[in-house]
């Protein structure tokens, strides 16, 4: 089962839910946690995995055999991202610009475009204990994170509870992330900016036919309205946390509260016993 | 004219209620939401929109079934899977283009993209420029581009003083798009170990990209020991900690009603914004 | 010869644009003559890459001599591959450059004068993120 974390707000707690949940789970089941929220990934700092490989995630980029070359220009003409330019002689590439689609070698009359792979990032892997943990990053100064997303969900192990920490928001990397999940935990707080970013992610799990549930962070502080929504929406709320200055030491120290206040691990393997009660519901129905 | 970026790399640290509160201080701005995956500056400047315009981000294929001579060949040049059963789905296709070179019989043209909307408004605190990107869209940085464009030929024609801008989260395209061009990045950041991780990414984009970067911790307190981790670092990069903000409820409270803090209390959090606005305009 | 200068409006005495990749368009003309055409600049509005396609443009167009505010490294790269000399910092309108070029008060610059993605956020945008690994 994959079970993918997501927000539309950034800063919701989704990576002390994503790390809790594991954590609560892992002496019941093979737990797998996969961090894709490579421009910022933070799961490693709840869990504190052991890394044992780390494999670039490559873009192919053209490598021009000037030998071949005839300075024609068709492949400055083909590519949409002004990744290769010609000007007299020469032929120029821009690695950082390219998608790595292949037009350019594909339309080369004279075949004189071969590719090889430019860094954008890594995906690493390794143990968190019994938790198997995988993690992608973005290269510095990289701007595609969508396929260091993908890298990572191809580890998505089917022998495991698989969860994914999503990045914020609802844009392609968030698609990336959740997409093939068998549910998706939306994780906000009470507050406007949390309402009104849960709503575009509420729609975009929708979109995608993917069943969703909440987590409703830092409870008693805001209002009632995130609530009210839910229940508008029948968005099943499946865990409360209070505004509780423990637990918001615990995440500035980068401990789980599976692990600093061991009474919450109850309540997610009760998250979790709700989730399956939910997909199996659902796997039967259709 | 002056460009102020906010930034913080992790989510969620306050950025958008200190920008909220620096458009309250700011004599003579323009206001910019470049957070175009999950805009809530609006929500707290109450703004009346004045102009709304589409905006298209980029090209996908489209396939003129008449045209079409059902070879496949568009969907085995595709690297991106966005071709099945002579359909691109638009969420996959990238613009490469490449299909519509190879078509043999010119079935495939790129056509712009519906991928959001931008907004002119007007707000009590002067015009604000903000969007808001298609769900599922690509973060591009483009529409991010698109809204500081607005704000600039606001600004140009305004004379004003200074745009302040109100960054995305994260380290991507839309950040390095926003930071562009910036005279100084605020980077707000928490005493968390997330906070402190990802306040030092940002910090490199920052370097990276050749702007001046000021940081302003908000919840300094939660954490000390985190506080004086980030010190230390901004220390050692030469960077300097505006401001230190307390930890208080009056922040979501201020939320709640739809006001910024300094509107809603002057108590010790606005008190230490005000403190971050004098370092920021006497910079 | 020929040379280019960066402008916003089609006349001598427009402004020097301060963007290269990203300019509205450029003024190519005989320095000695002045005799001058206008040629716009569809990089203005790519999506990423401005400065390499509009380098590109102004290679075909058989310039010798860029004149413009800033230069980004790509752009920058593209121009002297082809043999451009690039004047950058240049202020002022097309017709004082001009003359500033003609009495040798302007001098080349030997390297990009801005990081890449300058002029992005008075332009369109730089790219669209989706990517292919492999």
């Amino acid at each position: 089962m994959i079970i993918s974390v997501a927000s539309g707000k950034g800063g919701t707690g989704k990576t002390m839910v994503s790390t809790s949940l594991a954590a609560s789970i892992k002496n019941n089941y093979n737990v797998q946690l996969l961090d894709a929220d490579v421009e910022e990934p933070n799961s490693h700092i709840f869990l504190k995995p052991v890394f044992e490989t780390s494999h670039a995630v490559s873009i192919n980029v053209p490598v021009v055999n000037e030998d071949r070359c005839n300075h024609c220009g068709k492949c400055a003409e083909v590519c949409a991202f002004n990744a290769i330019a010609v000007v007299k002689d020469f032929v120029l590439t821009f690695p950082e610009l390219c998608h790595g689609c292949g037009a350019c070698s594909y339309l080369c009359p004279r075949r004189a475009i071969n590719e090889a792979p430019n860094q954008i990032g890594t995906v690493e892997t390794g143990k968190a204990g019994s938790i198997s943990f995988v993690q992608g990053k973005l290269d510095i100064g990289q701007t595609m994170p969508t396929p260091v997303v993908r890298k990572v969900k191809e580890l998505t192990s089917r022998e495991h509870i698989s969860i994914i920490d999503a990045s914020p928001g609802t844009s392609c990397p968030v698609i990336a992330a959740i997409k093939d999940s068998d549910f998706c935990l939306l994780v906000t707080e009470p507050t406007p900016f949390g309402l009104n970013d849960l709503k575009l992610a509420v729609e975009t799990v929708k979109q995608m036919g993917i069943p969703c549930g909440l987590i409703l962070n830092r409870a008693g502080v805001g209002d009632s309205r995130v609530e009210e929504y839910c229940q508008k929406e029948n968005i099943p709320i499946l865990l409360t946390i209070p505004l509780d200055l423990n637990i918001a030491r615990l995440y500035s120290k980068g401990t789980t509260l599976a692990e600093g206040l061991p009474q919450w691990q109850e309540n997610f393997k009760e998250v979790f016993r709700k989730i399956r009660e939910i997909t199996g519901e659902r796997n039967s129905s259709t | 004219m002056k460009e102020i970026v906010v930034l913080s790399g992790k989510g969620g640290t306050g950025k958008t209620s200190i920008v909220a509160s620096l458009a309250v201080l700011a004599e003579n701005k323009v206001l910019a939401d470049c957070d175009v995956d999950a805009a809530d500056l609006d929500i707290l400047l109450d703004p009346s929109i004045q102009e709304k315009h589409d905006f298209a981000g980029g090209k996908v294929a489209f396939i003129d079934s008449e045209k079409c001579a059902r070879c496949n060949i568009c969907a085995q040049v595709c690297r991106f899977d966005a071709i099945t059963d002579l359909k691109v789905d638009p969420l996959n296709c990238e613009g490469c283009g490449f299909c519509s070179h190879v078509c043999p019989v010119d079935a495939i043209t790129m056509q712009p993209s519906f991928s959001g909307n931008w907004f002119i408004s007007s707000t009590k605190y002067g015009p604000l420029v903000h969007a808001r990107l298609g769900i599922g869209q690509e973060n591009s940085g483009k529409l991010v581009a698109e809204v500081k464009r607005q704000a600039k030929i606001i600004a140009q024609s305004t004379g004003a003083s200074w745009i302040i801008i109100d960054g995305p989260p994260g380290t991507g395209c839309p950040v390095i798009s926003s930071l562009s061009g910036a005279s100084t990045a605020l980077l707000v950041t928490e005493p968390t170990l997330s906070g402190v991780h990802d306040l030092k990414r940002i910090i490199e984009v920052c370097q990276h990209f050749k702007v001046p970067a000021l940081v302003c911790i908000n919840k300094f307190d939660i954490n000390e020991e985190n506080t004086r981790l980030i010190e230390k670092h901004c220390q050692s990069l030469n960077i300097s900690v505006a401001a230190k903000i307390p930890f208080d409820t009056v922040v979501t409270e201020a939320m709640v009603q739809g006001k910024p803090v300094l509107e809603y209390t002057k108590g010790r959090v606005s008190q230490e914004i005000e403190k971050l606005w004098n370092a920021i305009d006497s910079l | 010869m020929k040379i280019a200068i960066s402008a916003s409006s089609p006349s001598l005495d427009s402004e020097v644009n301060p963007r290269f990749g990203r300019c509205d368009m450029f003024i190519i003309a005989d320095p000695k003559s002045i005799d001058f055409e206008v040629v716009d600049n569809a990089g203005e509005s790519a999506g990423g890459g401005a400065g390499i396609s509009t380098a590109q443009m102004i290679a075909q167009k058989n310039v010798e001599v860029v004149i413009t505010g800033n230069c980004g490294p790509n752009a920058h790269r593209v121009l002297s591959s082809a043999g451009i000399e690039i004047i950058t910092g240049a202020e002022g309108t097309v017709r004082q450059v001009i003359e500033d070029y003609n009495n040798g008060k302007l001098s080349s610059s030997s390297g990009h004068n801005v990081s890449d993605h300058f002029g992005m956020g008075g332009g369109g945008g730089h790219c669209r993120g989706k990517g292919k690994a492999n």
